[in-house]
Parts: structure tokens; sequence; C-alpha cells
């Protein structure tokens, strides 16, 4: 069965006045598939992602999300778009003059996910449980830990149940159990809505567990793809030691 | 000896071509920035049309922010009237004309002082908290995250504050007049005794209702650039933490400027019709 492209990424240019970030990267990603972005710190990687939901304007290239070209659509399609993608930041980016209850009501009311109130509550109760936070539900962002916050994001991400999840090192200040906790996480999501998802991650376990397939990003461009246990056993010194 | 001589004034050069370029991105970014600030503009206003709407937000913010400045705008409504009516008094006796003393503050201070003072004010105020408070939500990917969740972020954050200032400088504008006259009151009688009524029946002797329409409309309009300039400074700052204070400084130079540009405006209109 041929599978159905929800990314395409076209030979995309990327740079910030005289400093090229992105020169030529393409990628596809397939429904259900989970691919896995490595590289250097400072290389790009959030950089790339914030193009695919045009958080960041490409310079030239082309990006289809869902089979939308998303540089050519106006404002409405492109917000269309993007209740379809979730984006877990690398900070969190929780709103922080709402309790953790109302960020996670936020995109609920203000995209009328669900229209009864009480399914607002169950959809964020849920959410929460599943990142092992329901306790902290009426606290304020200021009084969660590094990795709570996270946490927090991650079920905020989750919530509008996207087709699409672009994670921006979602494991990173977490401490091993829970950071194994959040891949199998990652894994269930894709197995209970069939999200297609990009992880951005630094951390070999995460990659191991939560990844089909693994980008090597360098220079702006993409080094070289394969599975984990392809490139951890590579041939090349240069890509095996990304997998140290 | 002569090598070292022209390294030196290659290195003025260097300098001098530096602050050249400097002074021309400035002026080149003073009309980046308007015609941002148009585009920017009118996907706001195109905001207050798109459900749903945050009547929530717009009561929240409209009583924290007049809230914030109410007392400021009083005090200073009312010096002013104090002071001005005690300058004007001795001139005003000098011509045997201290019965018109009510009047001319109120006119003064109705037409021209009080709006362009709130204005001020809240320029200082209003502006530059709503300007850092964006930028701090912009830097740490707050609105980002908004922006990606399709939440729209220009309307929660962005057109709720804007009709906020644009409805509460007004108020605070009728506030500071209020206190003003009282001030004027008060001076009035250090000088010679006069009751009350007497006093506001002068004040208002001179004052028409074509003198208080433009005076009202222009607080509008100031109330919606204070909002519309502190949102646009946030919204648009930089990555780092510095561009938080950097939104706030340049929120009340641009801001304050407009309202004087708005009072020239209205004043030239109000002056032809
Ligand atoms: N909005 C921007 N304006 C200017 N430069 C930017 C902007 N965003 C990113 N950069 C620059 O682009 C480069 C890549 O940044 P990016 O955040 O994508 O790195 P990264 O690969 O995600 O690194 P890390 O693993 O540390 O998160 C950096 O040098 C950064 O300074
Ligand atoms: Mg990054």
């Amino acid at each position: 069965m041929e599978k159905e492209n929800v990314i395409v990424v076209n030979n995309m240019y990327k740079s910030f006045k005289h400093n090229d970030i992105l020169k030529g990267i393409s990628l596809t990603l397939q429904k259900g598939e989970n691919l896995g972005v490595v590289g250097k710190s400072g290389i790009g990687k959030s950089v790339l992602i914030k193009c695919i939901v045009r958080l960041i304007e490409p310079d030239r290239g082309e990006v289809d999300v869902l089979g939308t070209n998303i540089l050519k659509c106006n404002d409405i399609e492109l917000n269309e778009i993007r209740k379809k993608v979730g984006y877990l930041f690398q900070g969190g980016a929780l709103y922080d003059s709402m309790s953790v209850r109302e960020n996670l009501l936020f995109p609920i009311r203000r995209t009328q996910f669900v229209d009864k109130m009480h399914d607002a509550q169950e959809l964020i109760e849920g959410s929460l449980r599943s990142v092992g936070l329901i306790d902290a539900i009426d606290k304020m962002p200021s009084e969660l830990s590094g990795g709570m916050k996270k946490r927090i994001a991650l079920a905020r991400t989750l919530i509008l149940k996207p087709d699409i999840i672009l994670y921006d090192e979602p494991t990173t200040g977490l401490d091993a159990v829970t950071s194994g906790e959040i891949s199998e996480l990652i894994i269930k999501i894709r197995e209970e809505y069939n999200t297609a998802s990009i992880i951005i991650t630094h951390d070999m376990k995460c990659a191991k567990i939560a990844t089909d397939s693994i980008k090597i990003m360098k220079d702006g461009r993409f080094l070289e793809q394969g599975t984990y246990d392809q490139l951890s056993r590579s041939e090349e010194k240069e890509i095996r030691d990304y997998f140290i | 000896m002569a090598r070292i001589k022209i390294s030196v004034i290659k290195q003025r050069l260097k300098g001098r071509l530096k602050v050249k370029e400097e002074t021309r991105n400035f002026y080149n970014g003073i009309f980046i920035d308007l015609g941002e600030l148009i585009l920017f503009t009118g996907k706001v206003i195109r905001q207050f049309f798109q459900p749903p709407f945050e009547f929530r937000e717009l009561i929240k913010h409209s009583f924290l922010l007049g809230n914030k400045s109410l007392a400021l705008v009083g005090v200073t409504g009312f010096i002013m009237g104090l002071v001005l009516t005690m300058q004007m008094n001795p001139i005003l006796t000098d011509f045997g004309a201290q019965t018109l003393l009510p009047g001319v503050i109120a006119v003064s201070m109705i037409r021209e002082l009080g709006p362009v003072i709130t204005g001020l004010i809240c320029a200082g105020k209003l502006s530059s908290g709503i300007g850092a408070e964006i930028a701090a939500m912009t830097v740490t990917e707050q609105i980002d995250a908004m922006e990606v969740s399709g939440s729209r972020p220009l309307s929660f954050v962005v057109a709720s504050r804007v009709l906020a200032t644009t409805l509460v400088v007004p108020v605070l504008v009728i506030f500071a007049d209020a206190f003003s006259l009282l001030g004027a009151f008060l001076a009035v009688n250090i000088f010679e005794s006069m009751p009350f009524t007497l006093f506001i029946n002068l004040s208002f002797s001179m004052l028409d209702f074509v003198d208080l329409l433009p005076a009202t409309l222009k607080t509008v309009f100031f109330g919606f650039f204070i909002g519309l300039i502190g949102c646009y400074k946030g919204y648009t700052a930089g990555r780092g933490t510095e561009s938080v204070g950097h939104a706030a400084n340049t929120a009340v130079v641009a801001s304050s400027l407009t309202i004087f540009v708005i009072d020239l405006i209205f004043v030239l209109i109000t002056s032809i019709l």
C-alpha cells in the first residue's frame, strides 16, 4: 500500500543576515512515521521545524503540509493547517499568566475544538494523566520544575489530537526514567492516533525507542538517513560519533 | 610613522562609515516600521470582527490598565489645574478679567492639556507595560505557541489590549479633566471665595459642544495608538531578553510622538472646519 505523505519539504533555504542556516533541505514524512533529526547544537534543527509551520519564513523552497503548500496559502488556510499540527517547543513555552488547566484549555477554547465545557475538562484530565502530572492541574507554570513544564507542554501539544507532531527535544532536561517514559509515550501516541512526527533529539535512548529512521543534519543539509541500528553501526566514524 | 598614521586614519574612517551606516539603518528602520505598523494595524482591525471574541480579556485588561493609571492621572490633573490657575490669576487680574479665569482654565485643560498630558502618561505607563509584557511572551515563544496551535494570538493578546486602551484612555482623560477643575476651584478659592456652582457655570460658559466632541474623539485615537504601538513593539521584539527592555522603551517613544502628531492633526482639522 502506498503511504500518504503528510510533510514534503523540497530544497528549502534559510539564512539570517549573513548566516546561512538551511542550504537546500529536503525531507518527506509519511503518515504514521516517526522521523528523528539529530545534529550539533546550533545547526538549525529548530529553524527547520519552525519553517515547516511557517513560524519562520523560508527564503526559498517548497513546504507541503497535509497536501497544502503552506508558503502560498492565506492566513485562514494556514490557521486550519496549524490546528492539525502539534508543536512541542524546546523551552516548553507555557503561558505563564495561566494555570496549567488554563494552559490546556486555551487551545481548546480558541479553536473551538469541543463545544462542551465538560468534554474539555475530560480532555484536559486525560492529557495530563498521560504525562503523569494530573496533580499539577491547578498549579501556575512558575511553580513547576523544568521537566514538569516540558511534560505539561507536551500535554498541551497532544490535546488537539494533531495529525502531525513536531517535537523539539522532548526529553532534554528530564531524568532517564522520565525521558524513557516520554519516549514510550511518543510511540503510544503514534499507535493510538496514527500521527506522524518529527523528533529532534540529542537523547540517543529516545532516538532508539521512538524513531523509525533518523536523519543527521550538518552544514544546512542532511548528511545521512537510516535506522538507529544502521547509523550507529555505520562505517564512517563521523556518523557513528553522533550515536555515542 | 607614516604607516601608523594611515592606519589610524583608516580606522577613523571606518568608524565614521559605521556611524553613517547605522544612521541610515535607523532611518530605513523608521520607514520599514511604519509600513509594517500599517499592515499590523490592518490585521488587528480584522481581528475585531472574527469570533471567538474575548470579552473577559477585554474587561480584565480594561480594569487592570485603568486601575494602573487612575491615581497618577488624577493627581497630575489636579496639580495641573491648580498650578495653571495660580499662574494665570495675576495676568487676568491685571486686565481686570478675573471672572474669565475658570473659563480659560477649563478651555485649556479640556481642549488640550488634559488629553495630551493624560495621553503622555498613558504612553509612558500603559504602552511600555504592554510592550514589555508582550515582548516577554514573544521571547519565551508563548506567542509562537499560540500561533502554531491556531489560537490566533493577534486576537486574544493584541486586539483585546488595543480595545481596552481605546476604551480606557478617554475615561482617564475625563477623569483628569474633572480633577483639574477641582484643582482650579481650589486655587481660585485661595485668591477669593467663589461658590462651586458659580465656578462650574463660569468654567463651562466658554465651552461649546463642538469643543468637547473633537477633544473626546482624539482621546479615542490616543488610546487606540497607545495600545497598538505597545502591542506592535512587543509582537515584533527580537530574541534576547534585552529586547523586552528595548520594546518597552521604543513603545514609549513612538507612542508619545504619535500622540503629538494626532493632536496636531486634530487641531488642524478643527481649525479648518
Ligand atoms: N529568528 C532568528 N534570527 C536570527 N538567527 C536565528 C533565529 N533563529 C535561529 N537563529 C540562528 O540559527 C542558528 C540555528 O538555530 P537553531 O535554534 O535552529 O539551532 P538548533 O539546531 O535547534 O540547536 P539546539 O540543539 O541547541 O537547539 C543559530 O545560530 C541561531 O543563532
Ligand atoms: Mg533547537
